[in-house]
């Protein structure tokens, strides 16, 4: 548990050493931020737990992310400061309320953090999420240093408030786990926006909405004009034969080995400065643009009408490391080195375990999403057998049998997983008929993320006691025809449990409740 | 302070106090008035992968991540991580392998591999003691402090033979 208020408010300026997340969260409350929201999700899980640290604020793990965005958006809307925070993929899960927010606005500064994951160090996919940006019509700031992060967070809500739009600031990995030292600010104070009444901008019926929409675009070239002239689009002439345009983490990984090139590092990512990246292209000779992932910058800068070189499209694919730097540079492929690492794993004595292993000796098609338990597709496990994304452990169940009625399927889902969106699909599975049996990884805290609160725990993201959830009651009132507990590690009890429900022509939740080994 | 970067690997097994180790390394470095910075991994990796963390402080640092065949000190928790680790080496880097098996040995528990590696590493680097003793001051729990403190300065005292 993080104690951060301590650092913060004990002098003028504190040294620290922080995480590039954490760096978000102290930002964020030296801006005056006053609600923190999110869903637990690598690498963005730290912000939220910093920002518990500060007992001044209101911070919460939602739900899901859709909520966690709904309830920053809405405290915004009310008028105090406020930040939703999630790893790219929960970015897809409140695309709905982020893309209509993009039309209504705030009363008071809302901030978007978002962490994307080159090299899929934790995720499902390596999805860049900087297209959001021109998809939703919103600004992005793009950090390249834990440093950076904390000053580009109360920008972002400078300009939030500005512009009367949500910002989004897109870490990586690299950004969020790296810690840097950096001195602390004082936390401005800011006053709560009062609570107008104001339908125009609010209820997005589609009156409304075509109104919104026409601000949208005026705001969109406001925030050109804009960035053409914010700090956060740095220009360093140094050698004018060699120029790169970049941004984020890779902006420092190629300062390593081009130290005497040009630079112009785009701090802001979108709307882009197109009249800087002209005035930078005719100083330079040549024109290197060089991004982790897709290519944002490249796409643009080529309706342009710049001549540049980039970086082969074979590194499009993982993480953009030092290492590959000269290469990428040079426009040669990328030579893909199969690093032997040792692949993470169900800890000893998982309670996990015990569950697959009654799966995998009853012969079952396992459709998995993501949690710890997604580890049990390797071996020794080897038990798991579909994974997209959360709660599609419960809807892959049904839909697999439609294809195969008569087979042995079944569908897994963790504690936090199922109450983040594995429960509408049992309510979809009740409705529609759908059969087999759904078990409930009770392992009583969200592990893969490092051990986070959520309802069915019963504890808050402070440890502090609240209303727990039943998941038994929710199981039934959802419409499940059996719902059991029982203890996976009681193995005989547990085969038999699983045994006569497959053969039954049902609906069936377990839960199989054991805590995490790693709770203390 | 020359302009010098220092770099630093350190590579184990999630479990092993691999974060930790470079935690107390970073401290000592901000303590000693260097501009530091410092990657690790955390989630999935953790689950008993491969755990690696780079330090790497100067003047100014601009990437958190050691370039292959550019560290100056490699730090490893554990033989096969070593083997992996290794071509972040620089020729004529220093490679505390070697002291593996005695650190093991030396430590009444697992769980004192990190500090006691820390301190055999800080034997060969220019930070003074008390940079060290704060930064271990910060990193840990006040109740571990004291037996931190202890196991370091065995591991320091096998670092300087
Ligand atoms: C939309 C989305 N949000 C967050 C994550 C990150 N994440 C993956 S699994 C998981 C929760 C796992 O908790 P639980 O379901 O309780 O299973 P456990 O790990 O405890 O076995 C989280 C937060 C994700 N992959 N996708």
């Amino acid at each position: 548990m993080y104690d951060s208020g301590l650092m913060a408010t004990k002098k003028k300026s504190t040294k620290a050493f922080l995480s590039g997340n954490e760096a978000v969260a102290y930002g964020a409350y030296e801006a005056g931020l006053k609600v923190a929201c999110a869903y637990p999700g690598t690498p963005s899980t730290e912000i939220l737990e910093c920002l518990a640290g500060f007992k001044d604020l209101d911070v919460q793990w939602s739900v899901n992310e859709k909520v966690a965005y709904e309830v920053a958006l809405g405290a915004a809307v009310g008028g105090v400061r406020s930040l939703f925070a999630c790893k790219h993929v929960g970015l897809n899960v409140a695309m709905d309320p982020l893309m209509t927010s993009a039309y209504t606005g705030i009363s008071a500064g809302f901030v978007i953090v978002v962490c994307d994951d080159p090299g899929m160090h934790s995720s499902q996919n390596e999805q860049d999420t900087r297209w959001v940006s021109i998809y939703a019509k919103l600004p992005m700031l793009e950090p390249s240093s834990p440093r950076e992060a904390k000053e580009h967070i109360k920008e972002a809500f400078k300009i939030s408030e500005r512009f009367d739009t949500p910002v989004i600031v897109r870490m990586t990995t690299r950004i969020s786990h790296t810690k840097e030292d950096m001195l602390l600010a004082r936390r401005e104070t800011a006053k709560t926006a009062p609570l107008d009444i104001n339908v125009e901008k609010y209820v997005m019926v589609p009156g409304y909405a075509r109104k919104r929409h026409a601000l949208v675009e005026k705001r969109i070239n406001k925030l050109k004009k804009f960035a053409e002239k914010t700090r956060l689009n740095k220009v360093e002439i140094n050698d004018k034969k060699l120029g790169f345009i970049t941004s984020s983490i890779t902006y420092n990984y190629i300062k390593e080995h081009y130290p005497d090139a040009s630079y112009l590092k785009l701090g802001m990512s979108y709307p882009f400065c197109d009249d800087k990246i002209r005035e930078f292209a005719k100083t330079v000779r040549k024109v290197v643009v060089m991004e982790e992932l897709d290519p944002f910058i490249e796409t643009h800068i080529a309706t342009l009408g710049i001549k540049f070189k980039a970086k082969d499209e074979s590194f499009m694919q993982g993480e953009l490391t030092p290492d590959l730097i000269p290469a990428a540079v040079q426009g040669k492929v990328k030579k893909v080195k199969a690093a032997p690492k040792r692949p993470p794993r169900l800890c000893k004595g998982c309670p996990h375990f015990f569950s697959f292993a009654t799966m995998k000796k009853l012969g079952l098609f396992v459709a998995g999403d993501i949690g710890c338990y997604t580890l049990a597709t390797l071996p020794p496990a080897s038990a798991l057998h579909t994974c997209v994304c959360m709660g599609a452990g419960v809807t892959f169940n049904e839909g697999l049998r439609k294809a195969h009625p008569n087979k042995k399927i079944v569908g897994v889902v963790g504690d936090s997983t199922f109450v983040h969106s594995g429960v509408t699909g049992l309510i979809n599975a009740a409705y529609n008929n759908a059969k087999g049996i759904i078990f409930i990884l009770d392992n009583n805290i969200t592990a893969m993320t490092g051990g986070q609160q959520n309802p069915a725990t019963g504890l808050t993201i402070r440890n502090e006691k609240t209303k727990k959830l039943n998941l038994k009651k929710l199981c039934l009132a959802c419409g499940a025809d059996n719902v059991d507990v029982c203890d996976p590690t009681n193995r005989d009890e547990f085969n038999a449990l699983v045994e006569k429900r497959i053969n039954e022509d049902a609906l069936s939740v377990i839960i199989a409740k054991h805590p995490c080994k790693l709770l203390r | 302070m020359n302009n010098k970067v220092c770099n630093i690997t350190f590579g184990g097994i999630g479990g092993q106090g691999v974060l930790k180790a470079s935690e107390i390394m970073g401290w000592a470095a901000v303590y000693a008035g260097y501009h530091v910075k410092k990657s690790e991994v955390h989630g999935m990796a953790q689950r008993g992968g491969s755990v690696e963390s780079h330090v790497r402080f100067g003047r100014t640092i601009y990437s958190p991540l050691v370039a292959e065949g550019c560290t100056d000190y490699l730090v490893s928790f554990h033989r096969d991580e070593h083997d992996r680790l290794s071509v972040f080496l620089k020729p004529g880097g220093i490679d505390l392998i070697e002291h593996l098996d005695d650190a093991n040995k030396a430590i009444e528990s697992p769980r004192y591999l990190n500090t006691f590696l820390v301190g055999v590493l800080s034997a060969k680097l220019d930070i003074k003691k008390d940079c060290w003793m704060k930064a271990i001051k910060t990193v840990f729990r006040k109740e571990f402090v004291a037996a931190n403190k202890k196991v370091f300065l065995d591991g320091w005292r096998l670092g300087q033979k």
